[in-house]
């Protein structure tokens, strides 16, 4: 085996780790038609190049006829015993329903419009001008105590209050629904 | 996905068609992580009972050998991390040093009756378990760089590197131990 005799190629230096790397992708078969024909011509005319080919080529079919382990002669009917106090359990796309990962979406989508929108309500444009305030907005000028008293703002909560409460009982009747199934 | 389908419409004695196939594959590959027979068979036993339970996941997309040998990876990890044994985190001298004694020990009466593939497998034991684990997928679970990448949750890029270092380890191990015992044999 001349990866083990070789003793000018064990002591190789980290240059050539390119070498290694290159004839691993050609003996893969990694390597692109460009490069496999030029390594096809360093393995041919370089006695460095064909020396480690040949030594990884050892390694690699040695590697090949490495035989796999086998577990005891019961493990099947050991696996079979096991698998006979289990239930396959419902894929998880059945359990994961997608409309409520919508409805959960939709539901902090209003939220966050609604907020916006009052935001905006609550500007004085006008004032810009005016405004100290680097970005153009005077806040001084926003009434945030109307932020939470307001027709627009109880709509927007009893929408999301109402969309939370279809959630909660889809929930609950497909939890339901799977109980009774199982 | 034959034998997939009629399990999942009750046939479960199907499944043992499977366990049959994939046995050896699920328990070498955890050979590579947990070090005695007794730990590898409970859990690969264990892995075919999550791969049961969670037959109904498998969607096809993959190869079924993929899907479950990513099941066998997390269950080792998970087995050690149980036992505490931390030699998923032991750095690669570590588990050379640990290897190099174990080795001192088998050499004397054993080493000289090993044919060429006991001492690959013998090599293949002295590495790190990511090392092994990677030469045992791409060697024997007939898996593709990408299928690795899938398992081991990285890049195939990454996948491809690893691979190629742990071959080199591999062989600076062969070159160690067995050089001697090779020059006997041929």
């Amino acid at each position: 085996m001349k990866f083990m005799m070789n003793t000018n190629l064990l002591n190789t230096p980290a240059g050539d780790e390119g070498m290694e790397t290159r004839l691993w992708e050609y003996i893969d078969g990694f390597s692109t038609s460009e490069e496999k024909s030029l390594i096809e011509k360093l393995i041919a005319e370089n006695a460095e190049w064909r020396a480690k080919y040949h030594e990884l080529l050892e390694v690699h079919q040695s590697l090949n006829l490495v035989e796999l382990e086998e577990p005891s002669l019961r493990f099947t009917k050991n696996v079979m015993e096991q698998i006979a106090k289990y239930q396959i359990a419902p894929a998880t796309k059945t359990y994961i329903n997608s409309k409520i990962i919508w409805g959960i979406g939709i539901f902090f989508l209003t939220m966050i419009v609604g907020f916006l929108i009052y935001g905006m309500g609550q500007i004085d444009w006008t004032a810009a001008g005016d405004s100290k305030s680097t970005l153009g907005v005077d806040f001084s000028k926003v009434d945030y105590s109307q932020m939470f008293n307001s027709n627009l703002m109880n709509g927007v909560m009893m929408l999301n209050v109402v969309l939370g409460l279809v959630l909660l009982d889809r929930y609950l009747s497909n939890k339901n629904k799977r109980l009774k199934d199982a | 996905m034959d034998i997939i389908a009629r399990v999942l419409n009750g046939d479960h004695q199907s499944y043992s068609i499977l366990v049959e196939r994939y046995q050896n594959f699920v328990f070498t590959i955890t050979l590579r992580y947990v070090k005695t027979r007794e730990d590898a068979e409970e859990v690969s036993q264990d892995v075919f009972v999550k791969a049961y339970r969670s037959l109904a996941d498998f969607k096809g997309t993959a190869k079924f050998s993929t899907w479950l040998y990513t099941i066998t990876t997390t269950t080792c990890i998970t087995f050690l991390r149980k036992k505490k044994l931390e030699v998923h985190s032991l750095d690669n001298e570590r588990v050379f040093e640990v290897a190099d004694n174990v080795d001192s020990g088998m050499r004397a009466n054993q080493v000289e009756q090993k044919s060429k593939v006991n001492m690959v497998n013998e090599a293949i034991k002295m590495l790190g378990p990511d090392d092994a684990q990677i030469i045992t997928l791409f060697y024997k679970a007939e898996q593709t760089l990408e299928e690795i990448a899938v398992i081991l949750g990285k890049e195939p890029n990454a996948v491809k590197v690893q691979l190629h270092r742990a071959r080199a380890r591999l062989k600076d191990k062969m070159e160690k131990h067995f050089s001697e015992e090779v020059k006997d044999i041929y």
